[in-house]
């Protein structure tokens, strides 16, 4: 970020993100993108995806990441909360009171159906998700190699998380140093 | 263990391997919940994914649903917050150094190497949910469907999730 930008109010990070959060359905990203580069312009696209980048390869919720990242470049600590309980908050309450409607009628037969469906849905939402990531993979043996490892370890072998990573992760940082 | 400091603990640690996103970390996560701690059904797993799939936010919230389900309100704010903190903490240490190693190579390595690592673990995470939920044919031509449409059609997927549900309302 350029240092000619003005310093963002806790208010203004809090809003942003709040509102970022709340018309967020199906993914933040595109919502935090439209708010951030074409409605306040606090960043340039390039910007924008420099930080975004950043939060996608760190570990965690990427959009997330990008308000704590943000909101700590411009208030710090504080700027970095303010950004992140505008982005969860409401929806952190939504999905509680929906939680509890599961919780006294996803018993019943016809909200069972209905949840069935709606998983049924949910799934494919992430097939196409994993088909998104895996298409500009798919350019090289060595990355379809670490793609389909990762996936056996975890699926066939039922290995867990921590060494699925400790495993994959060197092999993989070493075919793309040699790259 | 209390079941809070639990929550803490187990999603704290999934933060940090979240590699390219939380969905990586769902076959991880239906493991603990599922098979090891018999909190929920498999079945029940891939439904609250899906609330969480249908409401306003990022798709760490299945963490809230988990926590809310296993230890209330507080139990929901806790493993969402654990899910965050430790990340979130480490993006703003490595935020600084990140601008300037802009040019370097380094940076585009390990970009390029954790690439096909998210890739292989979300197409886990897929089958994951896929075996959990479609546990009948019109289920599974259910995501199918879904899938193609979102990958071919600018269509928003609240339409697809609520195309899903009308069908195993009125169909199943």
């Amino acid at each position: 970020m350029s240092d000619t930008k003005p310093r963002l109010s806790h208010g203004a990070l809090f809003s942003g993100f709040f509102h970022a959060g709340i018309i967020g359905f199906g993914g933040v990203l595109p919502f935090a993108r439209r708010i951030i580069v074409e409605e306040r312009k606090w960043l340039s696209q390039a910007e924008f995806n420099d930080l975004f980048a950043l939060c996608q390869f760190m570990p965690g919720a990427n959009i997330v990441n990008f308000a704590f990242a943000f909101g700590a470049r411009h208030r710090g600590v504080t700027g970095a909360a303010a950004a992140v309980f505008g982005l969860l908050g409401a929806p952190i309450f939504i999905v509680l009171v929906l939680g509890g409607l599961y919780a006294r009628f996803g018993g019943l037969a016809p909200v069972q159906h209905m949840l069935g469906g709606l998983a049924a849905a949910a799934s494919g939402l992430v097939i196409a998700t994993a088909c998104k990531i895996a298409w500009p993979v798919m350019r090289g043996v060595a990355p379809i190699a670490v793609a389909v490892a990762s996936f056996a370890l975890v699926i066939l072998l039922h290995l867990s998380l921590p060494l699925t990573m400790l495993a994959v992760l060197p092999v993989s940082l070493a075919l793309a140093w040699r790259a | 263990m209390t079941p809070l400091l639990t929550l803490a603990e187990l999603f704290g640690k999934l933060s940090l391997l979240a590699v390219g996103g939380v969905n990586s970390t769902l076959p991880a996560i239906a493991h603990e919940v599922v098979e090891q701690r018999h909190w929920m059904t498999a079945r029940q797993f891939s439904q609250l994914f899906a609330i969480a799939q249908s409401a306003p936010g990022p798709n760490m919230l299945v963490c809230v649903l988990i926590g809310a389900r296993v230890a209330g309100i507080l139990g929901g704010v806790v493993a969402g917050l654990a899910m965050v903190l430790p990340a979130g903490v480490l993006v703003m240490l490595v935020s600084g150094v990140w601008q300037r190693f802009q040019q370097a190579r380094w940076r585009r390595v390990v970009q390029a190497a954790i690439l096909p690592i998210t890739a292989g673990l979300v197409l886990a995470a897929a089958a994951v949910l896929v075996k959990a939920s479609d546990t009948s044919v019109l289920l599974a031509l259910v995501s199918v469907v879904s899938a193609v449409l979102n990958l071919r059609t600018r269509l928003h997927p609240l339409w697809l999730l609520a195309g899903g549900a009308a069908l195993g309302f009125f169909l199943a």
